[in-house]
């Protein structure tokens, strides 16, 4: 079984659902990022405090109809990139404020 | 030393600019006509200082706008630049030329607007047509100057380069700025409602087509002028232009180099 991960969103960064995309922009370098209504149901659900495992479970398979296998392996590939660019930060334990320790997915 | 001065309003924002030059006032004067006056209140004050022709003032080649605790500081070769965000007061080290005042001026406008999250300035035309205005957004070649050229007699313009847009209780207006293109001719000093952003393209039959939101954010985003090096006023310029975007019919206008584009600008 794989080990916990939680996702918070950063703080450095502005969000926006924008028609059917969630629109990012990294504060530090304007760069512009955005995320299919999968991708915006595990950004919204990035609290830091619900594990990664749970939000595939509750808000991509459970609406989106996505097999939990493929789900995990697709949120995963896109926390690692949502990560790489600076936009979420991962832990190994909930952190209240997004603010924990940053590493690399 | 004579101190001499002009106030300079654009977008409802008025700057003051103390020189010591005779001619490079004048200069100011004429390059800003239509824009100057004899405002009370200030929003920004500067003094300029006039380095001799040709004489680099900055290491940057291209233009940094940073925030040092209450200063902001500009840089670009040919100017140097502070502004203290709490007294309003800054002071500018350039040559007697029109192009750095004019960028400083962009960049104090840009600082302002986004830290009032109340507007935004565009790589746009803009244009006022039976009382309202029209922006025509888009990166350097995608037309600007072009529909700005091809306007019609009614049409009064309000800049073929930067567009300057403001929210007021609700409501976008878009005012005329003294920043030219290639038509190099001021826009008009005034300001009209709002009514729709095109997004230009170029193509072989003019036409007006709707575009998804976020496509029109992005394309709207690529067209603001901001130049800080700040993540807060990043996120809110972020904001503003998403908030447009929802306010706002932003379309795409394809056009074929020719008048007849302008049949389809309400």
């Amino acid at each position: 079984m794989s080990r916990n991960r939680y996702i918070a969103r950063s703080t450095k960064v502005a969000a926006r659902m924008v028609g059917d995309e969630m629109m990012i922009m990294s504060g530090r370098d304007s760069t512009l990022f955005t995320l299919n209504p999968t991708g915006a149901a595990l950004w919204e659900a990035a609290d830091g405090v619900t594990p990664l495992e749970d939000i595939v479970t509750r808000q991509i398979c459970a609406r989106f109809n996505v097999e939990p296998a493929e789900a995990m392996r697709d949120a995963e590939d896109l926390v690692d990139q949502l990560a790489g660019h600076g936009l979420v930060r991962v832990s190994d334990a909930p952190t209240r404020d997004g603010a924990g320790p940053e590493r690399d997915a | 030393m004579e101190h001499l001065r002009t106030t300079i309003g654009i977008g409802g924002v008025i700057g003051r600019v103390h020189v010591s030059d005779p001619a490079f006032l004048r200069m100011l004067e004429e390059r800003y006509d239509g824009f100057t006056g004899n405002w009370d209140a200030t929003d920004f004050d500067f003094t300029i200082d006039l380095a001799a022709p040709g004489t680099p003032v900055s290491a940057e080649d291209d233009v940094r706008v940073w925030r040092d605790g209450r200063l902001w500081r500009f840089r670009r070769g040919d100017f140097s630049a502070e502004w203290d965000s709490l007294s309003r007061k800054g002071r500018i080290r350039q040559s007697a030329n029109p192009y750095s005042i004019d960028s400083v001026l962009r960049i104090v406008h840009t600082l302002i607007l986004a830290t009032s999250e109340d507007g935004l300035l565009l790589h746009a035309a803009s244009a006022v047509r039976n009382g309202r205005a029209f922006c025509f957004a888009g990166v350097s070649g995608a037309g600007k100057t072009t529909i700005a050229r091809l306007a019609p007699p009614d049409v009064r313009l309000l800049t073929d380069e930067i567009s300057y847009v403001r929210r007021d209780a609700g409501r976008y207006y878009a005012y005329g700025t003294p920043f030219t293109g290639e038509l190099a001719k001021p826009g008009e000093n005034l300001s009209a409602p709002l009514a729709a952003v095109y997004i230009l393209a170029q193509g072989t039959d003019n036409r007006i087509d709707d575009i998804p939101r976020a496509e029109a954010a992005r394309a709207l985003l690529r067209s603001v002028l901001f130049f800080a090096e700040d993540a807060e006023l990043v996120k809110r310029v972020f904001h503003s232009a998403c908030q447009l975007v929802e306010d706002i019919p932003v379309r795409r206008l394809t056009f074929a180099p020719d008048a007849r584009a302008w049949e389809l600008v309400p």
